[in-house]
């Protein structure tokens, strides 16, 4: 009914404390604590001309809109994720009012248990790996004079046009960037499989388009890693003996554990389900 | 010659040198791919939430794309204000 909806950040065990002082969310809109069955919902006010279904359709298309709502919830959930352990929620996750946010905590305690003990004191790592480019230079053009200036000049084209020399040298060059790719894909996959082994769990992201990433090079590996900080001098030499023979390797974070809580909460209104009534947080040991 | 790293840091002796950057520093494209496919999904009673990645991503993609383009001469995405 009214023109403000609730955006949902994060959801933490009630530690009785309040909102770190300031804490600002989406546009600006002070942070605050719905408690409830032990835990604390963080939440902002924000208006439904922007954040009600059709507006946000719009609005989605917006970059600079989309980036500031992004940076907002990732600021928010990294000032509470200092200190206790954090189940963010999902992009743009607004309600109707506090009631229902009470209501999730209630009702989904014990989903919302099950993700905060699996990432507790646990950080999660980004790992992105590259099939770089092979060493040698592509063909500079059809009557590049410094192509044969090289001491190794085995053979300088004897009967070969230039043009065929050039085609040549493209479909080599294509070739071994092929190859190049390949090996690199291959020991990203070792290379995951390894952190895997470190990590307390594992999971792939899809690969960052390069108009994205801002890079030429193939993403081979896009991962993320929930670790123990005891693990991370393990996992950093995992890292680095993956490092070069035509693959990059680039860390990121570390981040909160945003991978390896994308639980889904089917809460349907109309069934008022009540799910699984085990109350007791277990380890999350099943991979994802 | 030699592999470049990118922005010239030696990276991986430690991780735990590695300091988290500030959240306005941290690459939107690597932030996008945990917001947009992590975190808890709640369904039922919302005003909205983004269950169709797969749309958003797509609308971001080309988004994205288009803005990288003026992104090398106009010196990128201003961070949020707080």
């Amino acid at each position: 009914m009214s023109d403000i909806g609730v955006y949902l950040y994060a959801v933490t065990q009630d530690t009785g404390r309040a909102p770190p002082e300031g804490l600002r969310g989406v546009l600006g809109h002070e942070v605050t604590a719905v408690r409830r069955a032990g835990l604390a919902a963080y939440v902002s006010e924000v208006p439904l001309d922007q954040f009600g279904e059709e507006p946000l359709r719009r609005l989605l298309e917006e970059l600079d809109w989309v980036e500031d709502v992004a940076r907002s919830h990732h600021r928010v959930v990294e000032t509470l994720s200092t200190g206790t352990p954090v189940a963010p929620v999902r992009l743009v996750t607004v309600y109707h009012g506090l009631d229902q946010v009470g209501d999730l905590l209630t009702r989904r305690r014990a989903d919302f248990l099950r993700v905060l003990c699996r990432v507790s004191g646990r950080r999660e790592w980004g790992v992105k790996a590259y099939a770089t480019r092979p060493p040698e230079r592509p063909p500079e053009g059809p009557a590049s004079e410094s192509a044969a200036s090289g001491p190794a000049g085995a053979g300088h084209g004897t009967a070969e046009s230039p043009g065929t020399a050039y085609l040549r040298q493209r479909k080599e060059s294509l070739r071994g960037r092929r190859e190049a790719w390949r090996s690199a894909a291959e020991r990203a996959e070792r290379l995951h499989a390894a952190l895997g082994e470190i990590a307390d769990g594992a999971c792939r992201h899809r690969p960052q388009d390069p108009h994205l990433s801002g890079r030429d090079d193939v993403m081979v590996l896009n991962g993320a890693y929930l670790l123990d900080p005891a693990r991370e001098p393990e996992f950093s030499e995992a890292l680095a003996a993956f490092r070069g023979e035509g693959m990059e390797v680039e860390l990121t974070g570390p981040w909160a554990p945003y991978s390896f809580t994308s639980l889904d909460l089917d809460t349907d209104p109309g069934t008022g389900t009540t799910g699984p009534g085990a109350d007791t947080p277990e380890e999350g040991s099943d991979g994802r | 010659m030699g592999v470049d790293t990118p922005g010239g840091t030696p990276r991986g002796t430690t991780l735990a040198a590695e300091r988290g950057l500030p959240p306005e520093r941290v690459a939107l494209v690597d932030l996008l791919d945990r917001l947009l496919a992590g975190g808890v999904v709640v369904a039922g009673d919302l005003v909205l939430s983004i269950a169709d990645i797969e749309l958003v991503r797509i609308s971001l993609r080309a988004l994205l794309a288009s803005v990288r383009d003026t992104d090398e001469t106009a010196g990128g995405c201003e961070p949020p204000r707080p």
